[in-house]
């Protein structure tokens, strides 16, 4: 085989095992997020389909793809069926860079965390597009809330990142883990790093477009949101890639805070393979504390998001990207 | 300084209803309220406080507490309970007396309001517990609440 094409072969495989893989860990989390709902809320979740309800979202799978895909007469067709293909992509394209172990990383580009902030913020094209084309009030009004509050928020998730690029000193995200063998980044940095986690999660929330900062959807006031007239497949597209976004944030906290697959005091540094385990348990964690978000916080007003964001987490993320530089420079940051 | 306090303030609060929310995750295990209906049918217990519908408790000698009054009939907004009765003569003393004949209670009228159970001077008439109430024709929602050959039980109506 020529080594052209066996390199596209490798790249289809690659893509192709990314695909399947995460296709069915978000079809999960759409079973994790029930049952954990349930849990806050005293009650005991899906658990009839299979052992525990683990069969549920597979059903719930089955479902949505034998529905049919209604058309409406008024939308602008080209767009309407081109939109839900924006966030599942974006969603799927960003998973290539996470360092997963220290071997398994698809694609190590040294402008790692740059690739994925752009890449995040294309999935609201798909949004807005969705809503536009729809050509219903209710998912305008979705789809321009959605514009106005990822544009707002993609500051946020920027500045907070930064103050870690900061203190990593590199964007490419194999060596921000190396830098995070001598103590992870929520340690080494303290203070500033600490509050640019708790932003970086406040924003990362917002940006995944979950209570309390679903205004895209706002049941009570939007029916359904920018997705009102999608069903079947397309509908789960959607809703595949919020679940995506979702572990896409927690595992960009992990990367940069937590030390990706780096085991806590390195207790399982002579087995690498554990490290996918260490990925995906503080992933998980941090999943599991956005969904404790969700179900405790009621959902904001539009004013009071804006006002969250721009008179709020953005001067403190200015003030704390000085005070890591200030410490950064004068070298107070602990390292072990 | 009140942006400051501001910000503190805020993470405080959220962080009191994260901690009540996350007490209910960590309980969630044990103490579900989630009932497993059809399936825990013979141990399920209902709560002593649930409106299932109007019962009138009979004791061992087949004797209830209604007088007949008719208060309950006259506290209900809906015409749920009528009360057949008529007057006799009382055998030991020889005077009149009204007592009853029928107590009919029309479950597919009845709110629960609960009105007529409070109405009632000698606590005759209770919430019953039993939730499966339904029928295939509706005349079996119209019950008689007092059994046949039954009573005023003695002494209730001094």
């Amino acid at each position: 085989m020529p080594e052209g094409v066996a390199s596209i072969v490798e790249m289809i495989l690659i893509a192709t095992v990314y695909l399947i893989l995460f296709a069915v860990a978000g079809l999960y989390l759409v079973l994790l997020e029930r049952k954990v709902a349930a849990w806050f809320q005293l009650r005991l979740g899906p658990n009839r389909v299979g052992y525990k309800g683990l069969l549920q979202t597979m059903a719930d799978a089955l479902k949505l793809v034998s529905k049919e895909l209604t058309i409406i007469d008024k939308a602008d067709k080209f767009l309407f069926n081109l939109a839900p293909y924006f966030p599942i992509i974006t969603a799927l394209m960003a998973l290539a860079v996470f360092p997963f172990t220290e071997e398994l990383q698809a694609f190590d580009i040294n402008i790692g965390l740059f690739f994925l902030m752009a890449i995040s913020s294309i999935g609201v094209i798909g949004i807005l597009l969705g809503g536009w084309a729809s050509n219903n009030k209710f998912a305008l009004i979705g789809a321009m809330r959605s514009g106005v509050q990822t544009i707002s928020y993609e500051l946020s998730v920027g500045l907070s990142l930064l103050t870690m690029v900061l203190i990593s000193g590199s964007l490419q995200l194999s060596e921000i883990v190396e830098v995070q063998k001598e103590g992870w980044l929520i340690v080494q940095g303290h203070i500033p790093a600490i509050i640019a986690f708790m932003i970086f999660m406040i924003a990362g929330t917002a940006e995944t477009n979950r209570a309390p900062f679903d205004l895209v959807e706002a049941e009570s006031e939007l029916g359904a949101g920018f997705h009102t007239e999608y069903s079947g497949m397309k509908f789960a597209y959607f809703f595949l890639a919020e679940f995506i976004n979702m572990f896409i944030v927690a595992a960009v906290a992990t990367t940069v805070f937590f030390g990706a697959w780096l085991s806590p005091f390195g207790i399982t540094e002579s087995i690498p393979m554990l490290g996918i385990f260490w990925f995906g348990l503080k992933t998980l964690l941090i999943i599991i504390l956005m969904m404790w978000f969700r179900w405790t916080f009621p959902r904001l007003r539009i004013d009071q998001l804006l006002t969250l964001e721009w008179k709020y987490l953005l001067p403190l993320n200015l003030m704390n990207l000085v005070l890591m530089a200030f410490i950064v420079w004068r070298n107070l940051t602990i390292q072990f | 300084m009140s942006y400051f306090s501001d910000i503190y303030n805020g993470i405080k609060t959220l962080l009191t209803g994260m901690s009540v929310t996350g007490k209910y995750l960590l309980k969630s295990q044990s103490g579900a309220i989630t009932q497993q209906y059809p399936d825990n049918k013979d141990t399920l217990k209902m709560f002593d406080r649930f409106r299932g519908e109007v019962i009138m408790p009979h004791d061992e000698n087949n004797e209830h507490s209604c007088t007949g009054c008719q208060k309950c009939e006259i506290a209900c907004p809906n015409g749920t309970i009528e009360i057949i009765w008529d007057r006799g003569i009382d055998a030991e003393t020889g005077k009149k007396k009204k007592n009853i004949d029928q107590h009919i209670y029309h479950l597919g009228m009845c709110t629960m309001c609960g009105l007529c159970i409070e109405a009632c001077p000698t606590d005759a008439i209770k919430w019953g517990q039993n939730f499966e109430n339904s029928v295939y024709d509706r005349k079996h929602l119209t019950r008689v609440l007092n059994k046949p050959g039954s009573k005023v039980r003695p002494g209730v109506e001094d």
